[in-house]
């Protein structure tokens, strides 16, 4: 092995360093390769979704009555458990492989490649369950303007639940046993994204206005993105230490 | 003598109740090697660790160029390179995409020179293999590939060269010795028996615990 004869050895400035955003790309772009050659772990968030979403005509009622009542909150729950499950991977696989520790070491804000990569995991768990949902509420008997309303409020809120995942999936991390825990952890802080994201659904089937409960949604969202990382980070550097 | 890259004073961590080392103090200077030396269990890696910024639990002073090293942590990572245990090599992509993945919040380095990496660690016609399908040594020369195109004054390889062959190892050794020759310093752990010269030692372990 000989090093290559352009390589200089000097003590690097800021000048020379990478931006921000090229690292970011990098991370997103190296989790979705990943993601895209293992295919099916792709379809299992998904899979489970629609099967949760399935059993309820089958298990409690056929109705379309029932169906239109309890559709929204049923699609909601069903995403909500789904993104709660493949939380686990978001950092596993990387803490096993030792790409984890790199990206810590990576000279950039650490929260910032950690929101690159909350997206990535996003893009792949979340965001198919978004683009399934017009179909499954047409299954559950819910209308059109409900429908849209469904799956606006999912893209909102989904990626709220990545993000506060992602403090849960970095706290859990150096734990052999992690599934229950996090869980614990995380549901609390779901349920006021639950309740907004159904109760803008029910307000819509009604006919009312739903731009409050909206802008509530998208005030968690920010929230969440200001927040999140900073705590996944700080969360992630004493799951390393301990390591 | 020129100025020390990285000072440590008065170091001394605790692990599980066990203490690993207390009043630690040494200096890596440029151009120099450096083995930190112990049996299994002494604290090399953790030592390791906590020179690299990963572990935060210890009590003393990290001092990067003069300064205390929590004030410029991306001034310190910038210039840092570490090589630990697990490789960071993710099986599902090719070598040349894990190279380029870990080489891209670093520095800019086009696919030519990458290519030209894993060629110089004998991975030539692998590049496109998931590395999955990899051997144990041949992924951690992915992660090796770095060193021949890494611009960072200060390596710190905690037993990096496990599962590489014989020939391998003494190219390493020959690549770690150019290094200091330029005034890169490298901070090295391995049970391997590395014929270096100049090197400094760290040796670790026994520490009486007097309480």
């Amino acid at each position: 092995m000989t090093a290559e004869a352009t390589v200089t050895i000097t003590i690097r400035s800021e000048a020379s360093s990478i931006g921000v955003l090229p690292a970011m790309w990098a991370v997103l772009m190296r989790d979705l390769q990943g993601a895209f050659r293992q295919r099916q772990d792709l379809l299992n968030p998904l899979l489970f979704f629609v099967m949760v979403v399935s059993l309820f005509p089958l298990g409690v009622s056929p109705a379309p009555a029932f169906l239109k009542e309890a559709g929204g909150g049923i699609l909601w729950v069903a995403a909500l458990l789904s993104v709660l499950l493949s939380l686990d991977h978001l950092f596993r696989h990387d803490y096993d492989d030792g790409t984890l520790e790199q990206l810590v070491l990576q000279p950039q804000p650490l929260f910032l490649l950690l929101l690159a990569k909350t997206l990535g995991h996003w893009v792949v768990t979340a965001l198919p369950l978004v683009l399934l949902t017009p179909l499954l509420g047409v299954m559950m008997q819910l209308e059109g303007s409900s429908i849209a309303v469904l799956c606006l409020t999912l893209l909102i809120g989904t990626p709220v639940l990545s993000l506060i995942g992602s403090i849960g999936a970095a706290l859990t991390l150096g734990l052999r046993s992690a599934g229950v825990l996090l869980s614990l952890l995380i549901i609390p802080l779901y349920i006021p994204v639950l309740i907004f994201g159904t109760g803008t659904v029910t307000a819509a089937a009604d006919g009312a206005a739903v731009s409050a409960y909206m802008a509530l949604m998208g005030a968690f969202l920010v929230l969440a993105l200001t927040l999140a990382p900073f705590a996944s980070a700080a969360a992630l550097r004493i799951s390393l230490s301990n390591s | 003598m020129s100025e020390p890259l990285l000072q440590v004073v008065n170091l001394q961590c605790e692990r599980d109740g066990r203490l690993l080392f207390r009043d630690l103090s040494f200096s890596i200077l440029p151009g120099t090697l450096t083995r930190v030396e112990g049996s299994n269990g002494t604290g090399k890696t953790t030592l390791l660790r906590i020179l690299a910024g990963l572990n935060d639990s210890y009590s003393g002073e990290v001092m990067w160029r003069g300064q205390p090293r929590a004030w410029q942590r991306e001034e310190f990572l910038r210039n840092l390179l570490y090589i630990g245990h697990r490789p960071g090599i993710k099986p599902l992509l090719t070598p040349l995409e894990n190279l380029r993945a870990l080489m891209a919040g670093r520095q800019q380095t086009d696919d030519q020179t990458l290519w030209r990496a894993l060629e110089g660690t004998g991975l030539g016609g692998f590049q496109d293999v998931p590395s999955r399908n990899l051997s144990a040594g041949q992924q951690r020369r992915v992660a090796l590939a770095r060193l021949l195109i890494s611009e960072e004054p200060l390596w710190v390889l905690d037993e990096a060269f496990t599962a590489i062959d014989h020939a391998g190892v003494a190219a390493i050794e020959e690549l770690l010795v150019q290094r200091a020759h330029r005034g890169g310093a490298v901070v090295v752990t391995t049970h391997h028996n590395l014929q270096l010269p100049d090197m400094g030692r760290i040796t670790l372990g026994g520490v009486a615990d007097d309480r």
